[in-house]
């Protein structure tokens, strides 16, 4: 097991993310952050609190859980909810950004998608995530990358971070048959 | 799990993650997600051999919800009403290709044999079976007790709970007795002795026939519904007594320690087991209750048909 | 044709040779030639078992058994005589009726069948049936019973017990008080209680044993009480029996091993009138039957047909066949836990139901000049009771699948060899 992304190289991500939204969507006001249970919203935590230090203010964020969403529930046993809480300025109208700890296969996003449309109709939607490690099965793209990691299938990408795991870090495993 | 057909089937964790989930589905029902894709694709039969507006409709709201199709097949003027047999039913909903039946049924273990049988694949769910047991009101009724009394726990314990009235023919004594035992309840049950199992000593609760010195000391006092048939059979002189020693009033309303919430599965028989200002006071549930049945409902659902299929169906 | 039996261990563990010719035993010296040796070495043999209690259904239920398939479940069950309950359609109240079933049992030619006559008219608990007309029919009943009911009115209860003793009759009574059993499904006790099914409480079967006893005992007669199911039950008959009254009871094989916990399942197959009941009560039946409290063992052989056992319980009919399993289970929970040996077994199953039901030809010793009525039962095989391979019509048997002692090979039936070969 490798360490690829070490806690200050995490820290340092997740300022340079935050400005890049900002830059994107001309500051804070139109941006409803969600992130997606259960490391991607401790991730869109950490962006908002960025954001916030850098403009002042409090940027809307909240949570977006995918479960009932996803594309392979019919493979595996039903899987506990986790917290959907949009925040007071809703998605309606909003720049909606989501954010997950790794990209993968895209499914994920997919399914995020489509509980995002039950909700509201954005004005648009892009995607940041700490980890883009390639192998898409679907025509998903991020917009902001904390950090590119090319990989196999069958290597193991594990995103540790403080508040659920003690520590913050990044490693690479080899793993089994995926 | 397979199927829901009594609170046993249910480990104290099951039932916690019954309740959690309802919790979110109840939040996100109310605010950003009316209709979730969860379900879509499968069918359920809602097969009510046995009159209930109630129950049928929160079951069908429920899977509607998650999107699932709704086939109701109930008692009047089906074939089960002329007396066609539970076993042609099931095998004829097998051949329409349900994937869940959600059975009410006057004869208790019904359910049972829909399930053991195999005269169909899917899983069954006991929507209240004859005298027996109604898994999925105990869970509303824990969801609700949890949401009032519960102060951030996930279990029950340590709250009382007084549950009143015909406790032999009640279905939902039963499965609110196993569940919020299982929940950390202390539970005690009030009745007249003429309206207690026989073996009712040996469950895990307290049996009172005064209700005016149980009610100062519980948290939530469930009232159940007496039946008019039962006047007939003699178990109590008549209404009038009844309501004098087991039914809820003013009086033993404003009994009540501050912070206590009333109940009832419903429907109430007013004047009888409940006032109609007990049942509309501040502290009643009752209309909560309802909806709730709708989160607690989607939730069984979820748990049992949102993921693979389980094996064990017919070959 | 005539038999050379060889090697036959009798009851009391003795091992002899025994010849059969015209019906009868007779000493081997006198066997014409042309007999049929048959080595029964390694097997018990029992005097023709005979059962007090079964329902052959006929007339007017053939859909579940007839006497010609309740005759030949009982044979291959080493049964030489059953008794017919009268609860058919018609009710076995008149003499047309049983002999009507009498020349049934004979045109099948098994076992003896001998009918038994309703207490009541049509069952209906009021009326006495003419009893007298069915003893002197060519069915010559003796025993009488509205089995199936109680005859709960206690008045007609005293008049049938006082009338039979013209005809040397006894009065088997279903004890089951019907006010406290209206709509009762299973036992009431802590499994009722938790299934949310109607209980059928000790209580109602013990109150009337208990008020029979006392009538018997007022009125010097013979009274038989059918299926007991209580430890209240043995202790009342124990009680009765002491004070010199004349009263006979029977247990069912279903009894004698199984609880009301079978019914957790709500499985038909477990639905029996009277109900399974409690795991004391199973042990105080056993001890019972082993100190000779309990007089027989009798089957309650009760047939029903698929449809009305492939349901849920409450719609479900009451009853289990036993002809065939009838021996092993006995086997089983008395001989086999040292309860009981095989003489005691010729006593309970044999020869003390011949004598109550006055049988005459029935439970004779075994020996030259008896009526040759014959059991044999290879008590160290086993076998895995299979429902569809009975010779009953109907597959009510709450033991499919069960492995039980004890196959009966060869039975006898007045000399003839009706089962085996």
């Amino acid at each position: 097991m490798k360490t690829v992304l070490p806690a200050p190289d995490i820290s340092r991500a997740i300022v340079r993310i935050a400005h890049e939204i900002l830059e994107r969507y001309d500051g804070a006001d139109s941006i409803t952050l969600l992130g997606i249970p259960t490391r991607g919203a401790h991730l869109a935590t950490r962006i908002a609190a960025a954001i916030n230090a850098i403009e002042g203010g409090q940027v809307a964020v909240g949570t977006l859980d995918t479960t009932m969403h996803r594309d392979d529930l019919r493979t595996r046993s039903p899987k506990a909810l986790l917290p959907t809480l949009i925040p007071a300025a809703g998605v309606e109208g909003r720049h909606v950004v989501l954010v997950d700890d790794v990209l993968f296969s895209g499914r994920t996003i997919r399914a995020a998608l489509d509980a995002l449309g039950e909700i509201g109709r954005p004005t648009s939607v892009s995607l940041a995530v700490l980890v883009d490690r390639g192998h898409r099965e679907l025509p998903i793209k991020a917009d902001f990358v904390g950090k590119n990691i090319p990989t196999s299938r069958t290597e193991i990408i594990k995103v540790n971070l403080v508040e659920v795991d003690g520590t913050d870090e990044v490693t690479i495993a080899e793993g089994g048959v995926k | 799990m397979k199927h829901l057909l009594s609170i046993n089937d249910l480990s104290r964790d099951e039932a916690i993650l019954i309740l959690d989930t309802a919790s979110e589905l109840a939040r996100i029902s109310d605010g950003p997600m009316k209709k979730l894709p969860t379900l879509r694709g499968r069918t359920i039969v809602n097969l009510f051999a046995e009159d209930s507006t109630r129950t049928r409709i929160s079951f069908e709201a429920a899977a509607k919800r998650l999107s699932a199709d709704v086939i109701n097949f109930s008692a009047k003027g089906s074939s089960l009403s002329k007396g066609e047999s539970l076993k042609d039913t099931a095998q004829t909903l097998q051949a329409m290709g349900a994937d869940a039946v959600v059975i009410r049924h006057p004869a208790s273990g019904a359910p049972f044999r829909l399930a053991d049988n195999q005269w169909m694949s899917g899983a069954v769910i006991n929507a209240g079976d004859g005298t027996h047991e109604h898994p999925s009101q105990a869970l509303l009724d824990a969801y609700t007790i949890r949401k009032h009394l519960g102060k951030g726990a996930r279990d029950l314990t340590g709250l009382r709970v007084a549950i009143v009235g015909d406790i032999l023919h009640s279905r939902v004594a039963r499965s609110n007795v196993l569940l919020l035992t299982k929940l950390g309840a202390h539970v005690t049950l009030v009745a007249p002795p003429t309206l207690l199992p026989f073996g009712v000593d040996s469950w895990p609760v307290t049996i009172s026939y005064d209700l005016d010195s149980v009610i100062p000391q519980v948290d939530a006092i469930m009232m159940l519904r007496i039946q008019q048939e039962r006047m007939h059979e003699i178990f109590f002189p008549s209404a009038r007594e009844y309501s004098r020693y087991f039914g809820l009033n003013r009086d033993r309303v404003n009994a009540l320690s501050p912070n206590s919430i009333i109940m009832h599965p419903g429907p109430m028989n007013r004047g009888l087991e409940i006032t109609a200002e007990a049942a509309d006071s501040a502290r009643s549930v009752i209309v909560e209750q309802v909806s709730n049945g709708v989160s607690v409902r989607m939730a069984i659902l979820y748990l049992l048909l949102g993921g693979a299929p389980i094996e064990g169906g017919i070959n | 044709m005539s038999y050379l039996l060889k090697n036959a261990t009798l009851p009391n563990g003795s091992k002899t040779d025994l010849a059969i010719q015209d019906g009868h035993f007779v000493a081997t010296s006198s066997l014409v030639k042309g007999h049929l040796v048959i080595d029964l070495a390694g097997k018990q043999v029992l005097p023709g078992l005979v059962d007090l209690h079964t329902h052959l259904r006929e007339p007017g239920f053939e859909e579940s058994e007839t006497v010609a398939t309740g005759s030949l479940s009982a044979v291959r069950g080493g049964f030489t005589a059953i008794s017919a309950m009268a609860n058919t359609s018609p009710v076995a109240d008149t003499a047309g009726v049983v002999e009507q079933v009498y020349r049934l049992g004979q045109a099948a030619g098994l076992c003896d069948v001998f009918p038994i006559g309703a207490v009541t008219q049509g069952l209906n608990g009021q009326t006495l049936s003419e009893i007298g007309a069915m003893a002197d029919s060519a069915a010559r009943v003796r025993v009488f019973s509205d089995d199936g009911k109680c005859v709960f009115d206690p008045l007609i209860m005293r008049r049938a017990l006082e009338y039979v003793k013209k005809f040397d009759g006894v009065i088997a009574q279903h004890a089951q008080e019907p006010l406290l059993t209206q709509d009762a499904q299973m036992n009431e006790g802590e499994m009722s209680a938790q299934l949310g099914l109607k209980g059928w409480p000790a209580v109602a079967e013990e109150a009337i044993i208990a008020r029979d006893v006392l009538l018997a005992e007022h009125t010097k007669s013979r009274l038989h009480i059918c299926h007991l199911t209580t430890a209240g039950g043995v202790e009342i008959i124990r009680w009765a029996k002491a004070r010199g009254i004349q009263v006979t009871a029977e247990v069912t094989p279903h009894h004698l091993l199984l609880t009301d916990d079978y019914v957790k399942n709500y499985d038909p197959i477990f639905k029996v009138n009277p109900p399974l009941r409690l795991e004391s009560d199973v042990l105080a039946l056993r001890a019972g039957l082993a100190d000779g409290t309990i007089d027989i063992v009798a089957t309650d052989h009760a047939p029903h047909s698929s449809e009305s056992k492939d349901c849920e319980w409450s719609v479900a009919s009451f009853g289990m066949v036993g002809l065939e399993t009838a021996l092993s289970i006995v086997i089983k929970t008395m001989v086999e836990t040292g309860a009981m040996n095989y003489e005691d077994v010729a006593q309970r199953l044999s020869i003390t139901p011949a004598r109550i039901a006055r049988y005459e030809n029935h439970g004779q010793p075994l020996e030259v000049g008896s009526v040759a009525n014959l059991t044999v039962v290879d008590t160290a095989a086993k076998w895995v009771v299979d429902r569809d391979l009975m010779s009953t019509r109907s597959k009510n048997t709450p033991f499919h699948g069960f492995e039980l002692p004890g196959v009966v090979t060869h039975t006898f039936c007045n000399g003839k060899l009706v089962f085996g070969e």
